[in-house]
């Protein structure tokens, strides 16, 4: 029981994580209606920014605000630099561009960090455990994960409600032009909106470093596990993000952790244990594809495009 | 009185809180022309939408021929004969008229799980394809890349394709948007030929035409049909007038 | 008249693959026999993926699953025992058919953005079971001890292998030419136009949509077969998302929706990997921005770079 528990709020921290992506994700798409696959790689950097800042400036909270700072500047860079001539083209363009970029990233991440990953030691105030309920000790810095998350989402619910930018967001404002006429700085927007977006999967990297270390590749892993959120929480929606990614993340770790064990009740030992891994790693998977038979445009769909 | 071709009852259409169309009910009857008119925003592209299949309804029930085609998905519409031609042009770009055109034909041909043979060497597509084009006026433009046609000539494609599908009722959405005087009138010319084989419900804003052409005439006004009847009466309705002659005072006091 | 050079292209490339095997055998030069096997099996696979892609406007993240499910079922049949090619081949065009149908009828459903998102997802999905099969090599792969057994035809025989590979590869070319200038391929090419359109006349564009996929995923097995047989070995490497991204650089870098663009594409992207390889091991900072460079300048391939101009 009490390791139920204990996957149940692994999966909420997991979820958190792929919350940020999503919602960085959703952003870049409902705005700018672009598709990026690099966006995995933007997390790969703040995983791996982060783990050079905390080696270099030996303090795990100038860390954060130095990964959170450069990554937010490189996803501008990149904005600049390759994503705004990708605009009103084509999905296939924009699949190619961005995976053009991957391979970019990947190889220069392997040229001046080499191919061993790059661990990130918690500083020692992060590395207790917390008695939440009775007999139940959980990690501290896995609670500041959900801790910090939850923050981003009230943060963006905020941004999203309650703003200028979050009306064009909500609209689904991806006509540039008609952006344009109502005043707005197309330009300068998205390239900002693609920075922040940047700056949520860098955060997200950055804290996922201490707990699975920074590797190449990580990127792509989990910005497919992100697509399987939007898919089941339904694009262009932040709200079906949230709620898709919680899902999602106490599927797949709670699955993860118990379906060998449940499979044994029906199935001999050998078919369990073969059985077990391949079910758990196809879950989410599964899941999706029954969302896709029955609500083809997801969950919570921001709007009948 | 035999049944309408075309029979709408109660079809309501909401997006959210607007309602676009609101319970309208026509029957069009069948050779007979039926024209829509109404000032912009007053729900014909909704509606057209809802006939066609485009749109769902929140309820109301359209009859075709006896049958009712309300859940039914766009594809089968057509094949049934229900054809509609695309107030803004939607055509195959990169193809030449004639396949456009072929394909509309292919489309009713059967099923299209061949796989060997050239479409393009084929008559049964080919000829009916031409001649529909030579219907409308362009036989000479039969290999002409569709993106280099004029705007006039994509409109008479339109028609060419609605034709080729061998239809019982034409749904026409503003053929005449954007053409000149005498394109114009060709295309009145065309219509009044079509008339005579085939039942048209008629979207327009051209008031000469409409005039021209129409058997009956129905009015739609933020989503409500409000006076339906011959081109006389309909010219001579107040209420009519108000709502074309009211616009016109609101465009006036607002600048 | 000014000679089409797309043409000429397409003539030298066919006259060397035809000769290869000459030079090779009179050279002794075996490296080339083998590169120019893989990227003729590649080639094949990028056909198939063009019949969907440049053709059909569905860009599928996922194709390379094919390549990876027909190589499985040649080498879970070969490690239990049945090598003869007669049951193997058609049992994996069989099983790719089966999962190209499953996979097509729930990603066809939708479009754009969650089409690419949804194929990619299912393949990374069958990528973690073909790493979890623990009995047939999981994570390292399974080698193959026999290649398909054919009876009078050695697939041993790297000269044999390569020129069945050549007929299979030239054999596909000309169906999916003959297909997309049929009444299905018109279908299929007219959804990609103008999809409304398609359904504004009568077709039923899912169904149309859904028999050329499992097409695709069926000639992508065969790939997967052939690959299977000319690496003596599967791992899920095969079916990974990155090989699926190399095929539709192949089908764009060729010169979508063009016969033989896709072979263009497979021999230029490979044989620039290994000139780029031997010229530093981080070859990919380099072919990064190069496919940026390509989808903003470039985007007819190389075949639309040579179309003639007319006056």
């Amino acid at each position: 029981m009490l390791y139920f528990i204990e996957q149940c709020l692994n999966g909420l921290q997991v979820g958190m994580l792929l919350f940020l992506l999503a919602a960085g994700l959703t952003l870049i798409f409902g705005i700018m209606n672009l598709v990026n696959l690099a966006h995995g790689s933007l997390y790969m950097l703040g995983a791996y920014f982060a783990a050079t800042f905390a080696a270099w400036t030996g303090s795990f909270l100038a860390a954060v605000v130095l990964t959170i700072a450069t990554t937010l500047a490189v996803g501008m860079l990149v904005e600049i630099i390759a994503m705004r001539r990708l605009y009103g083209r084509d999905h296939l363009d924009h699949v190619l561009g961005t995976f053009g970029l991957i391979l970019f990233f990947n190889e220069a991440v392997r040229l001046i960090w080499g191919p061993a990953g790059l661990n990130l030691a918690l500083p020692p105030w992060l590395s207790s455990w917390v008695e939440i309920i009775p007999d139940v000790f959980y990690p501290v810095y896995r609670l500041s994960i959900i801790a910090v998350a939850l923050a981003v989402a009230v943060f963006l619910y905020a941004l999203v409600m309650r703003t200028r930018i979050g009306m064009l967001i909500r609209a689904g404002a991806s006509d540039r032009e008609m952006v344009g006429a109502l005043g707005v700085n197309i330009k300068l927007l998205s390239t900002f909106i693609f920075g922040i977006g940047a700056a949520l999967a860098g955060l997200a990297g950055l804290m996922q470093a201490p707990i699975l270390t920074a590797q190449i590749g990580m990127g792509e892993n989990i910005l497919i596990v992100t697509f399987v959120v939007i898919i089941i929480g339904g694009i262009g929606s932040i709200r079906g993000a949230f709620i898709a990614s919680i899902f999602v993340g106490l599927t797949d770790t709670v699955g993860r952790a118990f379906l060998p064990d449940l499979l044994k009740l029906v199935l001999s030992p050998a078919g369990a244990s073969t059985a077990g891994p391949a079910l758990s790693s196809m879950l989410i998977y599964l899941v999706m594809a029954v969302i896709l038979i029955v609500r083809p445009e997801g969950l919570f769909p921001a709007s009948s495009k | 009185m035999p049944e309408p071709l075309l029979q709408i009852e109660g079809l309501t259409k909401r997006f959210g809180g607007i309602v676009a169309s609101d319970n309208v009910a026509l029957p069009v009857a069948q050779g007979e022309l039926h024209a829509i008119i109404g000032p912009n925003g007053a729900g014909k592209t909704t509606l057209i939408g809802q006939l066609t299949g485009e749109l769902s309804s929140q309820s109301g029930t359209i009859r075709f021929g006896g049958q009712d085609i309300t859940a039914l998905p766009v594809w089968q519409r057509s094949l049934r004969g229900l054809a509609r031609s695309f107030q803004i042009t939607s055509l195959f770009l990169d193809f030449t008229a004639l396949d456009n055109v072929a394909l509309a034909v292919q489309a009713h041909a059967g099923h299209s799980f061949h796989f060997w043979r050239d479409a393009r060497q084929q008559p049964d597509l080919r000829d009916p394809a031409h001649a529909a084009l030579e219907r409308v006026g362009l036989g000479r433009r039969a290999d002409a890349l569709v993106a280099n046609m004029s705007h006039g000539e994509h409109r008479q494609l339109e028609i060419a394709m609605a034709l080729a599908t061998k239809p019982r009722m034409l749904l026409l959405d503003e053929p005449m948007a954007g053409m000149g005087v005498e394109e114009s009138a060709r295309m009145v010319e065309l219509l009044r030929e079509l008339k005579r084989e085939l039942t048209i419900l008629l979207i327009e804003h051209d008031m000469d035409a409409v005039f021209a052409l129409a058997d009956r005439i129905s009015v739609l006004v933020y989503g409500r049909i409000i006076a339906s009847g011959e081109p006389a009466a309909i010219r001579a309705n107040p209420d009519v007038r108000r709502a074309y002659l009211g616009e016109q005072q609101a465009v006036t006091l607002n600048g | 008249m000014m000679r089409d050079p797309r043409t000429a292209l397409v003539a030298a490339l066919l006259i060397f693959l035809g000769l290869l095997p000459v030079y090779v055998m009179a050279a002794g030069n075996n490296f080339l026999l083998i590169l120019f096997t893989r990227i003729i099996i590649l080639a094949l696979a990028a056909t198939s993926l063009n019949l969907i892609l440049g053709y059909g406007g569905m860009v599928s993240f996922g194709h390379a699953v094919y390549l990876g499910v027909g190589g499985y079922v040649v080498g879970i049949l070969a490690k239990e025992g049945i090598n003869t090619g007669i049951i193997q081949w058609p049992l994996a065009l069989l099983v790719s058919a089966l999962f190209a149908l499953i996979i097509g009828a729930l990603s066809l459903r939708t479009r754009g953005v969650y089409f690419i998102m949804i194929t990619l997802a299912f393949a990374q999905m069958l990528y973690y079971v073909a790493v979890s099969l623990d009995r047939y090599g999981a994570d390292d792969g399974l080698t193959i001890n026999h290649r398909s057994q054919f009876g009078l035809l050695n697939l041993s025989n790297k000269v044999v292998f390569y020129y069945l590979c050549l007929a299979l590869l030239l054999g596909v070319i000309f169906l999916v030419a003959r297909l997309v200038n049929s009444r299905f391929g018109f279908a299929i090419r007219g959804a990609q136009s103008n999809e409304r359109r398609m359904r504004a006349i009568g077709f039923p564009v899912f169904r149309y949509r859904l028999v050329c996929f499992v097409i695709a995923g069926t000639l992508c097995g065969l790939a997967g077969v052939l690959l299977a047989n000319h690496t003596d070995f599967v791992s899920p490497a095969m079916m990974h998302w990155t090989r699926s991204g190399d095929l539709i650089v192949m089908v764009v870098l060729g010169g979508m929706g063009s016969a033989f663009g896709p072979l263009i594409g497979a021999v230029v992207l490979l044989v620039l990997e290994e000139a780029l390889s031997g010229i530093t091991e981080y070859w990919q900072i380099i072919l990064g921005p190069l496919l940026l460079l390509i989808v903003l300048f470039a985007r007819g391939g190389i075949v639309g770079m040579l179309r003639p101009r007319h006056a």
